[in-house]
């Protein structure tokens, strides 16, 4: 009891401002974001927010496993449309009613064997984690077993995700192939996804689910597990001939990034646009993803956490000022970051860091660098 | 050869050992004992397939044939990490320890290798006894905190032998333990090497004449891919002239090379 008690006071000094950094970043997300920003601009957020938490597995991934997962709008996408599929129920008075688009097209006499579970809320939200996780962990054994790695590893994950794209597009019937699932009216738990006083609740959830996901994702990268997995990333034989098994390091790894990215499109479709289609799981949408956490510092949560939510109102921002420019934008920063800040804005912050640290006492040690790092 | 008594225990017993790299043989029909307890040495020119031998006997490397028992289990077949858990630790070519990692980190991470999934998912809250006991055997407790990456050339030699040390193995595999150290640094890792002899049997590729004469119990020599002396002493090692005749061979005579790699 006294070590469980223990397990939550910091012991050094770099633990109690790395807790108040997410104190201070909590109650912008919840409190001071939502008094400023307008209601579609806090919906908004709250797409982002999601975004975020794919980030976070892309920086277990790739930033401290070395995995370079260019096709996370699978997962990503696994868990949207699972979501999506309930909703598109729900919006028809739920099973066996016909969801919009097949009454429109006229295609299904009556709903389809895989439709029927997702009349279930708990179902729904369940698979948008299962599946993923599931497929990650089939795909990650014979994967990793075989020694794929590095780039071959890349382009793997990268034509997966292309793959997903066109088996959406071409299942037209089904899941209403390039138009996505969309609603113009649904709701979740009792809470419309079109009233500005629930979508607020919603962008608190999400919210909600990002910080524990982040802290999760902290524990689970401070842990023994995390150090080997960074190992394996540096020293993929020296971990294997210490008695590990480094296929198995990589599938949680790689399970876990695709169970939050999953988590990541579950919540995506209740915010934001509300809709989900191929045109966001595709290799684009992967890589875009990827950039996020570029920017903030690949093996950084905090960093990826960052990185997707500035990049994304970068996005918006420069989209809507000028619209042609912004992919030109995009190309710049992530040249920029690759070149210059390859830790991103993660490794900006550490130096800075250093910098006022140091000018106050020169006492900063290298362990908690790394520490920092790993947060 | 020798005349070898029957009682004495084969912890490692190599028997016809065959690698063909596409039509190239690397090792061709290899025997080899390396006895309970004992420091073994393999030497031979570059290219004489030794660590091709120790690759084969950690499963790095598969067999095209031959039989590999330890401790009478025959290794062929199996996982690397099995081959470890069974008790038979390695050491690389080149230092090869977790740079990203503190040396203390390093040593934990070796030390948890029986652990189960779920309880690595648990943070490390300090270090065990086969940690600190491998810190003081290897001198690094004064860079316990430094990353593993800022350590000079010995000192990963020595963190790596350490994290082995930890894993309290039957069977220590060195490939080249002091290839390219300073004559002090030869020596602190000779006495790392005899204190590992105490705990457990030792087989090591060396090209140090000088480093094999003081530690080894028994010598095996190998010449392109084929075993050359039998294990011997290191004096008749010395004197056999066929031994002499492929350093000489390659334009140097055994001493010289010895020198040579001493200084």
């Amino acid at each position: 009891m006294t070590t469980f008690v223990k397990s939550f006071v910091p012991s050094n000094r770099s633990e109690w401002s790395s807790r108040a950094t997410f104190v201070a970043v909590a109650i912008l997300f919840l409190f001071v974001f939502p008094a400023w920003l307008s209601d579609s601009r806090l919906d908004l957020m709250a797409s982002y927010v999601t975004y975020a938490i794919v980030a976070l597995g892309i920086a277990i991934a790739w930033g401290n496993g070395g995995m370079l997962v260019l096709g996370q709008g699978l997962f990503f996408g696994l868990g949207a449309y699972c979501v999506g599929m309930y909703l598109a129920l729900v919006e028809v008075g739920g099973a066996p009613n016909l969801p919009q688009f097949m009454t429109l097209l006229g295609s299904q006499e009556t709903l389809p064997a895989l439709w029927e579970p997702f009349n279930n809320v708990w179902f729904a939200l369940s698979a948008a984690v299962i599946v993923p996780v599931t497929l990650a962990t089939i795909l990650g054994t014979l994967i990793f077993r075989s020694r794929i790695r590095g780039p071959y590893f890349a382009i793997l994950t990268q034509a997966l995700a292309g793959a997903f794209a066109i088996l959406l597009i071409g299942n037209i019937t089904l899941i209403n192939g390039t138009n996505g699932i969309t609603t113009s009216f649904s709701e979740i738990f009792g809470l419309s996804l079109f009233e500005p006083a629930d979508q607020r609740v919603l962008y608190t959830i999400v919210v909600i689910v990002l910080g524990i996901a982040f802290l999760l994702s902290r524990q689970m990268l401070k842990s023994r597990y995390g150090r080997l997995l960074l190992a394996v990333r540096d020293a993929e034989d020296r971990v294997r001939f210490l008695g590990y098994s480094a296929t198995k390091i990589k599938v949680i790894a790689f399970a876990t990034a695709a169970g939050l990215a999953g988590v990541g499109g579950a919540l995506f479709v209740l915010v934001g646009p509300k809709i989900i289609s191929p045109a966001s799981v595709g290799i684009i949408p992967s890589i875009t993803m990827v950039v996020w956490v570029a920017v903030g510092g690949r093996a950084s949560l905090a960093g990826a956490i960052a990185g997707a939510i500035l990049v994304n109102t970068a996005e918006f921002e420069i989209s809507s000022a000028a619209p042609e420019y912004w992919l030109y934008f995009q190309g710049a920063l992530f040249i920029g970051v690759v070149a210059f800040a390859p830790k991103g804005l993660a490794g900006a912050a550490t130096w800075l860091k250093e910098k006022v640290t140091s000018r106050g006492s020169s006492s900063t040690t290298s362990t908690s660098k790394t520490a920092e790092e790993a947060a | 050869m020798t005349t070898e008594p029957f009682l004495i225990d084969e912890l490692l017993k190599i028997r016809g050992l065959e690698v063909d790299f596409d039509g190239f043989k690397a090792v061709d029909g290899v025997d080899l004992d390396v006895r309970l307890n004992e420091v073994h040495f393999l030497i031979g020119p570059n290219g004489a397939g030794k660590t091709t031998v120790i690759d084969c006997v950690t499963g790095m490397t598969k067999p095209t044939d031959g039989s590999i028992l330890f401790d009478d289990v025959q290794l062929r077949g199996k996982r690397e990490n099995a081959i470890v858990k069974m008790g038979i630790g390695r050491t690389f070519q080149t230092a090869s320890v977790f740079e990203a990692l503190t040396v203390e980190e390093n040593l934990d991470l070796a030390a948890s290798f029986r652990f189960s999934m779920l309880k690595l998912l648990r943070q490390r809250r300090g270090t065990t006894e086969a940690v600190e006991r491998a810190l003081e055997d290897t001198g690094l407790t004064d860079v316990r905190h430094k990353e593993a990456g800022t350590l000079s050339h010995g000192q990963k030699q020595w963190l790596e032998i350490g994290m082995l040390l930890c894993q309290d193995p039957k069977l220590l595999l060195l490939d080249e333990p002091v290839a390219g150290m300073s004559p002090e640094e030869r020596t602190r890792t000779g006495d790392l090497i005899r204190l590992t002899a105490e705990r457990c049997t030792v087989l090591c590729v060396e090209h140090d004449m000088d480093f094999l004469r003081r530690f080894a119990d028994r010598v095996t020599v190998m010449d392109e891919g084929k075993i050359l002396k039998p294990a011997s002493t290191v004096a008749e090692v010395q004197a056999d002239e066929r031994v002499q005749e492929i350093y000489i061979g390659k334009g140097r005579g055994i001493e010289e090379k010895a020198e040579e790699a001493s200084t």
